[in-house]
């Protein structure tokens, strides 16, 4: 059975909420109004499986802007209509993330928001095609996601192709602001679409800025031990050890390399999936000056600290799952205004000619060329004294890089 | 070409992972040679253990050595309480229950785990966790080393015990001949549920000596599984000796595959061994006929 949506916002509660409360306040009709039918929209996130806290953190973020757009009236165009989200387990597997998107056809909804992960995205949204109904690919950085020519799907943050030209942007001038002190790097990238994918584009663009991969090393989801690796890596002696992968092997490889004393320049990933505040808080020795290029959230954006704060009351970090799925509902929201109508092909084209502004997301205004938004950029962050902090791009940028990192004792 | 100073660090690493693989196997080996089934719970009992030690520390501020007694008593008081009150009273005297329960206790575990602490990954961070000691290229973390020897040291202890203890004894007695066993006045269903206990109290100890250097989630407990019955079915069912011994070639011949052949391609190494000693020797390198 699907579960309505409840907007609870503690950990227990809110894994709990999605079955204890399945008629919770969120789109459920008061007695007595005449309100217009809720707008029913497909969440599908893993939230179990071993990225299941990556799917909390985009549910959390779903819930909680569902709940803002209902408390300011709903969809006015459409008579005051609330949005309902109908949340749904893709257990970190495709083909579940393919039966929720079945299941929810079954139950009428306008539109489904998710996966997290690229090749439930990618078959996911596929599956939904075949209704015709607009998908919101809130976090999922595969490029083949928006390259199959698929008219119902969207995403608003930029892919690895984006976030990889940035990124290498970046190094090159990080690099040869410190006298081209990097000439070599190691790829260490998880062996799916969205960590090969990476390192695949990573080890093509390097050159460009004078780095040479010298090898590209794939691993596992999950792996125990990356001893090997990192004495691979010593083996090697490159210059910088670039990373792609998901939360928990980005924190053990961090951690190793620390260990294992793997002296480089530069720590540097691209989307890595466990640098976030709870990381640089409890490994700030293992963390310090390591880098990332990933999503943030526009530091400037009064929308974004008011979010931020409620987000961490809650006892939650504000991560880039959080905002990114809560600006896809703020998204859709903007649609469905702009459509005033539940309606596919009306929802699909408001969509596509979206000019929605992210509050939260340094993007500017929405631009979706073949459904990816043309204004997604990511930053570049570096974990400094237990904080993270913006090195690049300048405009966002809250502290200066530290480039070549001191060496471990 | 890799240097061949890095295959004495590749042996070395391999060892220390391997030493952690024994104990996750001793108690898998453990109850099958006595209970005659295979755990299904075993990864989710691990995670619940790591979580302990973690909480522990964040809460109490134990070093995660230091609540190894602790731990240890718990996990061996949790697993005798689970068989005394569900498996041993539901299994109805059928083995294939037992493996029912405990897959269904695995799911209900791991589950409850996300409830209650969240699917985030939780680590400690030892002030100890970047000392080391280099030789030659090894750089070998002192977590990693306390936790090799804290080990083996308990599993000596720990056959020490079944060799030694009357409990020890009748433990033996049970696995050996179970209707025997009880013919001459030895309480079997006790038996079972210390031999269980005992199962669980391993992973107890592998709990306080894996967090200092890796992370827990309500999955975690799971990467640690497949290899230990790779151990088991390699040291043979129920052999104490074999867990110990089947877990060090499997940590060096992961640690080496790894290496050599990369991380993927590299665990192909446990997958033939484990097909060889099927073909080969099926009761396992110490494993007796049944």
């Amino acid at each position: 059975m699907k579960k309505h949506v409840s907007v609870r916002i503690s950990r227990r509660g809110f894994v709990a909420g999605t079955t204890a409360l399945a008629t919770g306040a969120l789109g459920f009709p008061s007695i007595g109004d005449a309100q217009a039918a809720p707008v029913k929209v497909g969440m599908i996130h893993p939230v179990t499986g071993f990225v299941a806290y990556n799917g909390q953190q985009s549910r959390l973020g779903g819930t909680m802007a569902v709940e803002d757009v209902n408390k300011a009236g709903g969809i006015k165009s459409m008579g005051g209509a609330k949005l309902e989200a109908l949340l749904g387990d893709s257990q970190s597997k495709v083909e579940v993330g393919v039966s929720e998107v079945e299941k929810m056809n079954e139950q009428g909804v306008a539109a489904y928001i998710g996966c997290f992960q690229s090749p439930v995205g990618i078959a996911a949204s596929q599956a939904a095609a075949k209704y015709n109904t607009p998908f919101l690919i809130d976090v999922g950085a595969s490029d083949l996601i928006v390259n199959r020519g698929l008219k119902n799907v969207f995403r608003l943050k930029p892919g690895f192709g984006v976030c990889v030209d940035d990124g290498i942007a970046s190094l090159g001038a990080l690099n040869k602001a410190a006298n081209n002190v990097a000439k070599t790097a190691v790829i260490v990238h998880e062996s799916g679409e969205f960590g090969t994918g990476t390192a695949k584009l990573l080890s093509g663009k390097l050159p460009s800025i004078g780095i040479t991969a010298k090898e590209l090393i794939a691993h596992d989801n999950p792996t125990r031990n990356f001893d090997n690796i990192a004495l691979r890596i010593r083996s090697m002696a490159p210059d910088i050890v670039m990373m792609s992968n998901y939360g928990n092997e980005y924190m053990l490889l961090a951690r190793t390399l620390f260990q294992q004393k793997v002296n480089v320049s530069g720590f540097y990933s691209i989307l890595g999936g466990g640098f976030n505040y709870k990381f640089v808080k409890d490994m700030p020795d293992v963390s310090q000056y390591m880098m990332d290029v990933n999503h943030w959230f526009n530091p400037k954006s009064a929308k974004a600290q008011e979010l931020k704060k409620r987000v961490e009351a809650a006892g939650a970090l504000f991560t880039f799952e959080v905002y990114l799925t809560y600006s896809n509902v703020m998204l859709l929201a903007d649609a469905l205004e702009h459509a005033g109508s539940a309606d596919k092909e009306k929802l699909t084209a408001a969509l596509a000619a979206s000019t929605y502004k992210a509050d939260l997301l340094p993007y500017g205004p929405t631009k979706f060329v073949n459904g990816q938004n043309q204004g997604g950029r990511p930053a570049v962050m570096q974990s400094l004294k237990g904080d993270i902090e913006v090195i690049a791009p300048e405009e966002f940028a809250s502290a200066k890089a530290v480039f070549p990192k001191p060496k471990f004792g | 070409m890799l240097d061949p100073a890095f295959l004495l660090a590749g042996i070395l690493n391999g060892l220390l992972a391997g030493g952690i693989y024994v104990l996750v196997a001793v108690g898998l080996t453990l109850i099958y040679g006595v209970l005659h089934i295979i755990n299904f719970a075993h990864g989710s009992l691990l995670m619940l253990a790591m979580y302990a030690v973690f909480w522990l520390w964040r809460l109490v501020g134990i070093d995660p050595y230091a609540a190894l007694p602790l731990v240890v008593a718990g996990s061996f008081a949790f697993g005798f309480v689970l068989y005394r009150l569900l498996i041993g009273r539901y299994n109805h005297g059928r083995d294939e229950n037992i493996l029912l329960i405990t897959l269904g206790l695995s799911i209900v575990f791991d589950n409850a785990a996300l409830l209650f602490f969240g699917g985030n990954t939780q680590t400690i961070d030892v002030p100890y966790a970047g000392t080391f000691i280099e030789l030659g290229a090894a750089f070998l973390p002192l977590p990693k080393i306390i936790s090799f020897v804290a080990s083996l040291i308990l599993c000596a202890a720990l056959a020490l015990y079944m060799a030694l203890s009357d409990t020890g004894k009748a433990i033996r007695a049970v696995a050996k001949e179970r209707q025997g066993a009880r013919l001459v006045g030895i309480d079997v269903e006790t038996v079972f549920a210390v031999s269980y206990g005992i199962g669980i109290a391993c992973l107890g100890a592998a709990a306080c000596l894996l967090m200092p250097t890796y992370y827990v989630t309500p999955s975690s407990g799971h990467a640690f599984v497949l290899v230990a019955f790779t151990i088991v079915v390699l040291g043979g069912m129920g052999s104490f000796v074999g867990a110990a011994v089947g877990g060090l070639v499997i940590g060096v011949t992961e640690s080496l595959g790894g290496l050599f052949l990369g991380e993927q391609l590299g665990q192909i190494g446990i997958s033939l061994i484990f097909i060889l000693i099927l073909l080969l020797k099926p009761t396992g390198l110490f494993g007796s006929k049944a």
